[in-house]
């Protein structure tokens, strides 16, 4: 309710001053918005294991599994109350979450190369710049390093930048910035500062794009102190996580995936919000616990189809939030299962998929019944040939092998 | 003449009878708030790239100057404190000495208010107390101890004060320009009529991200201000070993820019001054001020092995800031020589209760080894209704 009224008393406040640091002839509300504000929809708070369908555990092996790859229109995303939601793409939710946010915010700006005039080199932040001005969505040239240093300068002073790296590759660049300024001010001021900034951008693997363009940064932002760091999934996690991300008053770092944009879900009509450090719980299973995020979890769900033909009941959790781990959900279902896989794009040496055996072997260890098994994608710079691209990462069938080797 | 002003009207002849009584009263006197405008000329005129020079005659006050050479000599006792508390192993790691320097931050100062906001890197002592950083906080801060200004956690290089608007206090060289650059654009963003001024050194003006962060300044027409403070070595680089072209304030071609003889607080005042009025108006522009560290790199740097003890005497004696500003008292007959060095008998004596109370400030807590990792919370309720706490500590 508070951040209903909160976005009211924004967009008041927006409208009364004088002095508005972007036009107001811009500030419209799309039709969307205000039409569940004004019907006073309640904050729809929606907990992980509500996203998806679930089915009292006797009828589990009639249970529908999502499809792995991407383009479908499911209506199990929409589960907070019988509103139908509306439908869209990845790139969409996340621009559906930014535009809210800036509506009800005004201390919100975007900052990122080709952002503004542009629309968004993966078109995340279309018409924002027409809608909010230059001053608030600000194409910046071509200079990571400073770029991401001013969105921290100005995070000191309390404006909430979401600084957009073009490829989160390109933010290596600013990985001083990042992990010096960033991660350390609030510690280092003992207390003063806190940098309420979102760093986000596209990662990952793609199609063919070549080593410097399919990089895996979570691998190497992990060890930062005092940054969190997000992934998403679906539309419906990609819009709830940029909220939460731009109202944290710590700094995020939200990974997207290059090939995860043109996901199709139905999602909520009504204004929500996942939580920053919550790992989403997307096939509930009793054999095996797989780990997984981002786009991995589309591989996983593929290759736990033929593991259901075949009588595996895997339970598959999509971590989401990659620093900290949700050791309370991962932790309940090691309880359960006793069997870990993790399934991860990262590479092996370093990755994401070694710090969760490490910590879970650190806090479980009594529970497991077997190794832990971690399927990472080989450390090689990700080939530009198609065929050597695929053995880099992770595919089903290999899940597959390794949740049978796993059950024996 | 203030000692004048001061005697009842008394002929010049009975001044010199007067004077044991009028001195027994001077030890009463406070520090003159005369504020009748005194017109000084700077030693060295402005040299100007793209812009017109500011004039070389500045206004100021008796108040003024003296409240310049008390504050310069807070700073300047207090860095040669922290050189023996460092010697005495109290403070360890890394301690940047700013001496030589003060003219600089008391210079800014004046020309500001603590509405605009301060960045510097990690030679940030006196810019902090210029910024109303208390001494305690200080040594406090150096010895590691709970009082400091960030706790005891930050150390010599992470000094900050948000309420006045000082952004610190950075380790890495040059860092810190694009973040003073971030905050000129959230005083443009909030339609503050403030200024930034970004510090950095001879050494950091030959980072890349100076000119990447200035580019996007004078792009979006930003309030920011990059102050140099050439002290011509970059650490044991002299300028013409690191820069083919030492003349920082030329290096941003389109931005206009100023030199400014930075051993010369009142110089510096008038450059600051000048700076912000072109700043609010027509974006970013450089600073260089000339100025001199008497103290190696940091403790750990004799400073004898990349220059000689001459010239660095030579500079003490002709251009010392504290100097000049006594010089300058003196001759506008402020104050007498035994009122000065009364005034730094009493700061030698806060600096010296400063440090006492700070060697008996304890250190921190061992459980504030975990806190201010993260903000608290998201501020909105996004919970569910039995959401746990994450159990591993991952801090």
């Amino acid at each position: 309710m508070a951040a209903i009224f909160q976005g009211v008393g924004a967009a008041a406040a927006l409208s009364s001053l004088p002095s508005n640091s972007f036009d107001s002839n811009k500030s419209v509300f799309s039709p969307r918005r205000s039409f569940s504000v004004r019907k006073g929809a309640s904050f729809a708070v929606v907990r992980s294991d509500g996203t998806v369908n679930l089915n009292p555990k006797g009828r589990r092996t009639q249970q529908l599994i999502p499809n792995a790859v991407a383009t479908k229109a499911d209506s199990a995303a929409a589960s907070s109350s019988s509103k139908p939601g509306h439908e869209l793409l990845l790139f969409e939710a996340l621009l559906e979450g930014l535009e809210e946010e800036m509506e009800r915010d005004p201390r919100v700006c975007v900052m990122g190369e080709d952002v503004g005039h542009y629309g968004g080199s993966y078109k995340v932040t279309k018409g924002l710049a027409k809608k909010f001005g230059d001053l608030r969505v600000l194409d910046t040239p071509i200079a990571e390093n400073s770029f991401t240093g001013m969105g921290i300068g100005a995070a000191m002073t309390g404006l909430r930048p979401v600084v957009e790296g073009m490829n989160m590759g390109f933010l290596l660049l600013a990985f001083n910035q990042i992990s010096n300024n960033c991660g350390m001010l609030h510690y280092t001021s003992g207390g003063q500062f806190t940098i309420p900034i979102v760093i986000r951008g596209p990662g990952g693997v793609g199609r063919q794009l070549g080593a410097e363009h399919s990089q895996r940064l979570e691998s190497y932002f992990q060890s930062i102190p005092g940054i969190q760091m997000v992934a998403c999934s679906t539309p419906y996690n990609a819009k709830g996580l940029m909220k939460a991300a731009i109202r944290s008053e710590n700094p995020v770092i939200l990974f997207e995936h290059v090939l995860l944009y043109n996901l199709k879900e139905r999602i909520p009509d009504e204004d929500y919000i996942c939580n920053l450090e919550e790992a989403e719980m997307v096939r509930p299973g009793e054999h095996v616990t797989i780990l997984t995020y981002s786009r991995m979890r589309y591989h996983v769900m593929q290759a736990a189809k033929t593991l259901v033909n075949k009588g595996y009941d895997p339970e598959v959790i999509d971590i989401r939030s990659l620093k900290p781990f949700d050791l309370y959900t991962i932790g309940n279902s090691v309880k359960k299962t006793h069997r870990v896989l993790i399934v991860e794009e990262c590479m092996r040496t370093g990755g994401i998929g070694a710090s969760l055996t490490a910590a879970i072997t650190e806090n479980f260890n009594d529970y497991l019944d077997a190794p832990i098994v971690c399927l990472s994608s080989q450390d090689v710079p990700t080939p530009y040939a198609g065929t050597l691209e695929e053995v880099t990462v992770v595919q089903p069938a290999q899940i597959v092998t390794a949740v049978e080797q796993l059950c024996q | 003449m203030a000692l004048s002003q001061l005697a009842s009207s008394s002929p010049s002849r009975s001044v010199n009878l007067l004077k044991p009584l009028l001195s027994a009263i001077s030890l009463h006197r406070p520090i003159s708030t005369d504020t009748t405008p005194i017109t000084v000329e700077t030693s060295v005129p402005f040299t100007a790239h793209q812009c017109e020079a500011p004039s070389r005659t500045v206004q100021t006050n008796a108040q003024e100057l003296l409240n310049f050479f008390r504050d310069m000599a807070v700073m300047r006792r207090m860095e040669i404190a922290a050189d023996s508390l460092y010697k005495a192993k109290l403070i360890r790691g890394f301690c940047h000495l700013y001496d030589g320097q003060e003219a600089v931050a008391v210079g800014m100062e004046a020309a500001l208010t603590k509405k605009d906001c301060i960045i510097t890197s990690y030679r940030d002592h006196c810019t902090f107390v210029g910024r109303d950083g208390t001494l305690l906080e200080v040594f406090a801060e150096l010895m590691g101890r709970q009082a400091g200004c960030s706790k005891g956690k930050g150390g010599s290089m992470h000094f900050y004060k948000k309420d006045s608007n000082f952004y610190g206090g950075h380790g890495i060289v040059g860092a810190q320009v694009p973040l003073g650059c971030g905050l000129a654009f959230a005083q443009k963003y909030c339609k503050d009529e403030a200024v930034t001024f970004a510090l950095y050194g001879d050494g950091a003006a030959n980072q890349g991200q100076l000119f990447e962060a200035l580019n996007i300044s004078a792009l979006w027409n930003l309030p920011a201000i990059l102050v140099c403070e050439n002290n011509h070595y970059g650490m044991g680089t002299a300028e013409w070993r690191a820069a083919k072209s030492p003349a920082y304030y030329k290096r941003g071609d389109y931005a206009p820019g100023l030199k400014v003889d930075g051993m010369d607080a009142l110089a510096v005042k008038q450059a600051c001054a000048f700076a912000k009025e072109h700043a609010l108006k027509n974006g970013p522009i450089i600073l260089e001020m000339d100025t001199y560290r008497y103290h190696g790199h940091s403790m750990s740097d004799p400073g004898s092995t990349y220059r000689t003890r001459d010239e660095i005497t030579g500079v003490r004696q002709e251009r010392d800031p504290i100097e000049r500003i006594r010089k300058l008292i003196l001759l506008h007959d402020l104050a007498t020589e035994k009122e000065l060095k009364d005034i730094e008998k009493e700061v030698r004596k806060e600096v010296d209760d400063a440090i006492a109370q700070a060697k008996e400030n304890p250190v921190p807590e061992p459980s504030k080894l975990f806190s201010d990792v993260y903000a608290k919370g998201l501020g909105v309720e996004s919970f569910g209704a039995d959401r746990k706490e994450v159990r591993a500590t991952l801090a």
